[in-house]
């Protein structure tokens, strides 16, 4: 597997760390709303195809990437640093199901 | 200052070693400069760390990611978003950036005494390169002066390529002996010649 990092161009797999799922809105950390918290510490999208992920460019410039990768195939179709991206906000939907 | 000493003391071998008879593949050597110094900038003050760079050492850089200018007395090359290392055979610079650049434009960080500076230069450098690296060492793809960012398992280091068959890794010092004896193995195919 493949992520082409901005800045070095593509990289092995190996050269990265996962730093998780990327559709996750971090709640105001003075909140004390329970739901929000349980959202965004335990609910996840778990798609077949697409997924938005946080990649760690560790073993190279260390930059923090937002990936998409397809979760079937593993091909990485859009890679940008996470500092530029700010928030999509097409990812804040949540699982179905998931409660309010 | 503090008088500097090498962490690949215990196993320096000079000389000619493995398959050296129908000539010397790569020649190793440790380039020891007195300054390896680390600039951050901080966002959007790229071009004022870049300016920095060219009124203390001297050095124009390139625009673009690991956009390098190699040089014997100095060198620079950027090796991650606004980051850059600048190295000096003399000691001293990070004093001299530290001058220069005020913090709301970036940091200056002296890895002097954090790095190893290793040097590999001739005909074999890039296939002996390319057996610890996943990265393209051809001429076109990492041009003289450019630097990377890349791994050997643990170990981290920054590549800039200073001539066609030459380039200079600086590698954690900790890791630095592991590191040296390793390539000193991956190079027994060619022939080496320690200097
Ligand atoms: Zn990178």
């Amino acid at each position: 597997m493949l992520i082409t990092c901005p800045y070095c161009g593509p990289r092995n797999v190996s050269e990265y760390t996962y730093q998780g799922d990327g559709n996750r809105t971090r709640p105001d950390p003075a909140s004390t709303d329970q739901a929000a918290w349980n959202e965004y510490v335990y609910d996840r999208l778990n798609p077949a195809g697409d997924h938005h992920e946080i990649w760690q460019h560790s073993g190279g410039c260390r930059a923090h990437l937002r990936v998409t990768r397809n979760t079937l195939t593993h091909v990485v179709t859009e890679v940008s640093f996470a500092r530029d991206a700010g928030h999509r906000k097409s990812e804040r939907h949540r699982k179905p199901g998931a409660h309010a | 200052m503090v008088e500097q000493e090498s962490p690949l003391k215990p196993v320096w071998q000079p000389g000619s070693h493995g398959n050296f008879a129908a000539g010397i593949g790569v020649y190793l050597s440790e380039s020891a400069p007195g300054s390896i110094v680390q600039l951050a900038a901080w966002a959007g003050k790229e071009k004022a760390v870049l300016q920095a760079i060219k009124a203390v050492a001297g050095l124009k850089l390139p625009d673009g990611a690991g956009g390098g200018a190699p040089g014997e007395a100095r060198a620079a090359f950027g090796f991650a978003p606004g980051k850059f290392l600048v190295i000096d055979e003399q000691e001293g610079l990070a004093e001299r950036f530290t001058q220069a650049l005020d913090i709301e434009t970036g940091t200056v960080t002296d890895l002097s005494h954090g790095r190893t500076a290793i040097r590999i230069a001739g005909p074999k450098a890039e296939w002996v390169l390319s057996k610890f690296f996943a990265i393209d060492f051809s001429a076109t793809a990492f041009p003289i002066g450019a630097g990377r960012s890349t791994v050997h398992h643990e170990i981290f280091v920054h590549i800039q390529r200073s001539a066609p068959t030459q380039f200079e890794l600086y590698v954690f010092r900790s890791f630095a002996r592991s590191f040296w004896q390793a390539l000193c193995r991956a190079s027994e195919e060619v022939g080496y010649e320690v200097q």
